[in-house]
């Protein structure tokens, strides 16, 4: 009972962590109070204020429309990225799992060498490599996270592959591609949810991380890293902005974390 | 012996086809470092003798075997944007970066250790919540911003240091390392959460072992089973954890030095990278490759030692 409580209490917390997130982020993305770019010399720094409840930056633009439109951006990288390497990740781990063989002993050295590196590491050498912004952010990310999910699913796939099930498909004629896909894919679905999970805060982390060192999202586009390194400049005379930014990104990731707990 | 000689060879090896990849993949992006340098009204007579010069129309394995050998010697070419060498460009920031790489990972074993076993020693009281809760939140701060919220805290409104007052090591050692520990502690505070949750549930599962009911059924006091037997085996799943976050920690200083505007190896990475000055990328990607496989092998030596089973 006790156990129960305190399980519903993570759900919740995260729950409502993400709501405060995640709503204001979706609705963002096709209303903002204010026009997030629009500038106003006369706010300029304005501190919190009845018509702009979070203040404004050191260009008069309304901070809680940029963190609108800002949480948006950060959510669409996140999202692709998580897309992009678990989808990629989970095809070379199924072949390789399935399969073995030399192609599977060269892939897995080169994902070992790989997965050592710290995955902002690995984007920062795709970002240099395919250049700034945000769809090159979101492949960059994507291709460092396919080795975590690639060496995940292909243990998956390791152990279900001689489960008496699929031997019997075999055995009825399945070809491999249809083993692979319709048969044993179904039943890493546990596995690969948690480690998606997993994926989108280090995803949100990671673009955070670019953004911040200038390299990631690039203007006019403002996701919430790009945000927090601009508000370092003035964080002395308002650090009203810095607070806000970083606060968000803090909330979605724990909401996530609280979340992903509860459910595995 | 022969265990660790293998070990060494096979790092050697994850080295050379890292350095192998790096190479092509910088090699084969498009555009013309010379075309670049010299800008579009370049004669091109001018940018063939400067092609010549800088080695680019030499055939690609024959650069990559120059530029293996020079950099076996310490020697990584020359930069594109500046007229130095990479070498002397980067020689007094690793230093700087290194210890700043080290210095967090000590704080963060400091931190962590102690918390994680009080807080598995206490298990169920309300301390132990307290410092889980704590603990969660903390997990959840990319080190950046808890690097904004340490100048904040401590340089804005304490004052205990001056944001930005970056001060070398042969000027004053004992201001840099004063200056050096707030941003050493925003990179190890998050890592310290991850390490205190791991040990933490690793106690927690050691406390069901039946090698733990024996001890104390043949007698043992609770704190003695506690630290001499639950500890060890406890610590193992962390010494893993340990040698990914020196990788992780090198990674982290990139970051944290442009929060406190450290001159180290970061801030000449992301220059090199806004200005295509790939020799210099390079350069530093090796470097910090050799960072994390050596901590790797390091870590593979300390957990031969702590549990011999291990083969």
């Amino acid at each position: 009972m006790k156990k129960n409580k305190k399980k519903n209490f993570n759900l919740i917390l995260g729950t409502v962590l993400l709501a405060i997130t995640l709503i204001p982020a979706f609705v963002g993305l096709f209303w903002t109070p204010y026009d997030p770019e629009a500038m106003n010399s006369s706010l300029k720094l304005a501190g919190v204020g009845i018509r702009h409840i979070y203040g404004c930056d050191n260009f008069g633009r309304d901070i809680f429309s940029r963190i609108m439109a800002g949480s948006g951006i950060t959510l669409l990288v996140a999202v692709g990225t998580v897309a992009f390497g678990s989808i990629i990740g989970t095809a070379i781990g199924a072949f390789t799992g399935y399969f073995g063989g030399i192609v599977d002993e060269a892939l897995m050295r080169i994902n070992d060498v790989a997965l050592a590196f710290p995955s902002l590491l690995l984007a920062l050498v795709m970002v240099s490599l395919l250049g700034t912004g945000k769809y090159q952010v979101m492949l960059a990310l994507g291709i460092a996270f396919v080795p975590s999910y690639a060496r995940i699913v292909r243990s998956e796939y390791i152990r279900i592959k001689n489960l008496d099930y699929v031997k019997a498909a075999k055995l009825a004629g399945a070809s491999n591609l249809r083993i692979m896909f319709v048969h044993i894919l179904p039943n890493t679905k546990t596995v690969l949810l948690s480690s998606v999970m997993i994926g989108f805060n280090n995803a949100i982390l990671a673009e955070a991380g670019l953004s911040f060192l200038g390299i990631g999202v690039q203007p006019p586009d403002a996701s919430l890293g790009r945000m927090l390194s601009e508000a370092q400049a003035y964080m002395f005379s308002n650090p009203g902005y810095v607070l806000f930014a970083g606060c968000t990104i803090v909330m979605i990731i724990l909401g996530f974390s609280l979340i992903s707990k509860e459910i595995r | 012996m022969r265990y660790i000689v293998k070990k060494i060879l096979s790092c050697i090896i994850t080295l050379f086809i890292v350095s192998l990849l790096v190479f092509v993949a910088f090699a084969l992006i498009p555009g013309d470092p010379a075309l670049s340098r010299l800008g579009t009204n370049a004669t091109e007579s001018a940018l063939i003798s400067l092609r010549h010069q800088m080695g680019l129309d030499q055939p690609m394995a024959v650069r990559y075997f120059k530029w293996l050998v020079g950099a076996l010697r310490g020697d990584f070419g020359m930069s594109y944007s500046y007229s130095m060498s990479v070498t002397s460009m980067i020689a007094d920031k690793l230093p700087i970066t290194l210890t700043l790489m080290l210095y967090s990972m000590v704080l963060m074993v400091i931190i962590s250790v102690p918390l994680g076993v009080y807080a598995s020693y206490k298990e169920g009281t309300v301390i132990d919540r307290i410092i889980q809760i704590i603990n969660q939140i903390i997990m959840a701060i990319p080190p950046f911003f808890s690097g904004i919220l340490i100048t904040l805290l401590f340089g804005v409104t304490l004052k205990l240091f001056t944001p930005g007052g970056f001060v070398s090591i042969n000027r004053d050692p004992v201001r840099f390392f004063g200056f050096m520990f707030f941003p050493a502690l925003a990179i190890a505070l998050p890592k310290s959460a991850m390490v205190l949750n791991l040990l933490y549930s690793s106690l927690n599962g050691e406390k069901k072992k039946d090698y733990v009911r024996t001890a104390y059924s043949r007698g043992n006091r609770s704190k003695q089973v506690f630290f001499s037997h639950m500890l060890k085996n406890a610590s193992i799943p962390t010494i893993t954890f340990l040698g990914m976050a020196l990788a992780d920690m090198i990674a982290g200083s990139i970051i944290i030095e442009q929060v406190f505007g450290i001159p180290g190896l970061g801030r000449i990475l992301l220059t090199s990278i806004q200005n295509r000055d790939y020799p210099v990328v390079i350069a530093i990607i090796m470097l910090i490759a050799c960072v994390v496989i050596i901590s790797n092998l390091l870590v593979d030596i300390i957990y031969r030692l702590v549990d011999p089973r291990v083969e």
